[in-house]
């Protein structure tokens, strides 16, 4: 066996995910070799190469690559494909974007967000918003995978020591052109992988009502998230979703405000480990999942939460 | 220019899926039906394509069994002209379906295929990139927002950052995500008027595509569910079970 993964980078930085995806393809067994394209000047090499338990590190160093292009990537793919039983990627929107493309070009059916690896061709994942887990067996040639991140533990980020190589670009596929991104530069925890996330939903009734949450998310180092109501209404951009639709996040600690608890919202965060909702309708589903509810206005509950954190 | 729209027919959001008791899939016998969501946005995207003068036909096309044109009729009540139903098996993969359009495409030379994001039975979010990559089109995946100029598409993107801004060479294959629009509902006479439509039907086997499954579904069950939690008094006692406790803060 012998695997590969698109690692996910930012910044020049590593993503942090590439690490729960790593963790996934070591319970497959076999050589893990990494990929890091677009720009690999900096540091993103380096960091992939300390990671334990990685083999290679395969770099194509050429700004066409950079910001997932899946035109651009798949072909690049492609060219190293033949040597691999799995090519994997996390869970991300740039794994969502490309590894389909590749699967089509292979002639392969993709697996989609893993949640558990049974053997190295059998693993399950979760459908209709998680309400059901499927497992599926795949016997195709090269098994190309996307891995919630969510649901495997954190590789060792150091420790390893895998030789660098540079491969060829593929070029420009001459399809797709990137522009410019609109991110939002939070000094606040990532999403997925922070430890305690504070979630508003359309209770909130207002963006500017959750500086409340960004409050006591600074006094515990959370992130902040939000339901599609609260995304759809405008009052917090698109990457704060949390749900079937937008992120998955498994903190220590959900707290989930003014939000009702639909399927689609619980999908997305439901394995917590603790989950706090603050809900004035005590009927709301919210409080079905919610190991501690409390029953209360949260124009009350959150100010009062926040002071009582100290 | 024509713009193709595939609508899947899905066990419908609201409704509570059961898994059947031998573990062999999900509860579909007398469970209410719709059109997966992502799609009736993406067909409310072609019509708005249109009613702006930049498409001049939109065709609707679902894969599946016979019931699936119910949800063709409901794009065409929608304001789509006209529909293809391939009739297939209820659960057929995404690169079968990929390859189904495919065929169908390279029939009726739209020059944008519209897509749902996300299929929320199978949860699989393949289908577009894989038709785009079989085509040799450029894509552009959860759009959020889209301009049409000459041979050239702008698309908002809505990634795990925030947005990205892309262009992409026509003709090019769009995922719709939530935010690109809300769709209509279709008035009773549109409803009427949907009937009489054009509504072709074919088979698979017509289109010369094997759709043989390439995974095994081993079994399906329930996730284990949550033990049920407490209500606490007030805020004071959240802390201290939070602190104390759970030992979270
Ligand atoms: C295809 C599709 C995909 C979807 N994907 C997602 C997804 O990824 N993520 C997601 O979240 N949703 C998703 N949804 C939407 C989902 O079905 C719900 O509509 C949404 O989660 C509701 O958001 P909400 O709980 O904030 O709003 P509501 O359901 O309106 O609930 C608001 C809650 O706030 C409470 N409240 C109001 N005022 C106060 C107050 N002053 N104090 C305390 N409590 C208060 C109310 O009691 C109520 O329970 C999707 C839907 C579809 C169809
Ligand atoms: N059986 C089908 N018939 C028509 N369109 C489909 C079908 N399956 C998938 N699609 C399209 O592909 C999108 C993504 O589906 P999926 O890749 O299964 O998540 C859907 O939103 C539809 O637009």
């Amino acid at each position: 066996m012998s695997i590969l993964i698109l690692c996910d980078h930012e910044n020049g930085q590593l993503s942090p995910v590439t690490l729960n995806t790593i963790t996934a393809a070591t319970q497959i067994g076999g050589d893990i070799d990494l990929l890091v394209a677009g720009d690999t000047s900096g540091n993103v090499a380096k960091a992939a190469a300390s990671i334990a338990n990685v083999n290679k590190v395969f770099t194509a160093n050429d700004k066409i690559f950079e910001n997932g292009l899946a035109e651009n990537l798949t072909p690049l793919l492609q060219s190293v494909s033949a040597k691999y039983s799995h090519i994997m990627a996390s869970a991300t929107t740039t794994g969502k974007n490309v590894m389909p493309r590749l699967a089509a070009k292979l002639d392969v059916m993709q697996i989609s967000d893993i949640i558990k690896v049974l053997d190295a061709n059998t693993f399950q994942r979760p459908i209709y918003a998680g309400n059901a887990l499927s497992t599926v067996a795949s016997s195709e040639a090269i098994k190309i995978i996307t891995v919630r991140g969510t649901a495997f533990e954190a590789a060792t980020a150091k420790g390893g020591s895998a030789t660098i190589e540079s491969l060829q670009s593929t070029g420009d596929a001459g399809l797709s052109t990137y522009i410019k991104s609109e991110l939002s530069n939070s000094e606040r925890p990532e999403l997925t992988s922070a430890p305690i996330v504070i979630s508003g939903g359309r209770g909130m009734q207002d963006g500017a009502n959750f500086t409340m949450l960004e409050k006591i998310a600074d006094k515990l180092g959370a992130a902040v998230g939000a339901s599609r109501a609260a995304v759809d209404a405008g009052f917090v951009s698109n990457e704060y979703q949390v749900g079937q639709t937008g992120k998955v996040v498994a903190p220590d600690l959900y707290l989930a405000v003014g939000i009702s608890g639909a399927i689609q919202h619980l999908a997305g965060m439901k394995d917590s480990k603790i989950i706090v909702a603050i809900n004035k309708d005590d009927e709301a589903p919210i409080f079905q999942v919610a190991d501690y509810g409390l029953v209360a206005d949260l124009f009350d509950a959150v100010p009062e939460l926040e002071k009582e954190l100290g | 220019m024509k713009v193709l729209v595939p609508v899947k027919r899905v066990i419908d959001y609201n409704v509570k899926v059961r898994v059947k008791a031998d573990q062999s899939g999900v509860e579909l016998a007398n469970v209410k039906m719709a059109m997966n969501p992502f799609d009736e946005i993406a067909v409310e995207q072609a019509l708005r394509l249109k009613e702006a003068g930049s498409a001049e036909e939109v065709v609707a096309v679902s894969i599946g069994p016979a019931q699936n044109q119910e949800t063709i009729r409901t794009a065409l009540a929608m304001g789509a002209d006209r529909g293809i139903h391939i009739e297939a098996p209820q659960e057929i993969e995404p690169l079968a379906v990929a390859k189904l359009l495919k065929v169908i495409v390279n029939e009726e030379n739209p020059e944008l295929v519209l897509v749902g994001k996300q299929a929320i039975d199978d949860d699989c979010n393949q289908t577009g990139q894989m038709l785009a990559s079989m085509l040799g089109w450029a894509q552009g995946t959860f759009v959020s927002a889209l301009e049409i100029a000459d041979d050239k598409a702008k698309v908002t993107r809505e990634v795990d950052g925030g947005l990205e801004h892309i262009e992409i060479a026509m003709p090019a294959i769009v995922t719709v995500d939530l935010r690109l629009n809300e769709p209509r509902y279709a008035s009773l006479p549109n409803i009427m008027k949907a009937k009489k439509k054009p509504l072709d039907s074919k088979t698979a086997d017509d289109l010369g595509v094997n759709i043989e499954p390439r995974l095994t579904i081993i079994k399906v069950e329930e996730p284990e569910t949550r033990a049920a939690g407490i209500k606490v008094a007030n805020v004071q006692e959240l802390v201290n079970k939070l602190r104390n406790e759970a030992k979270v803060i």
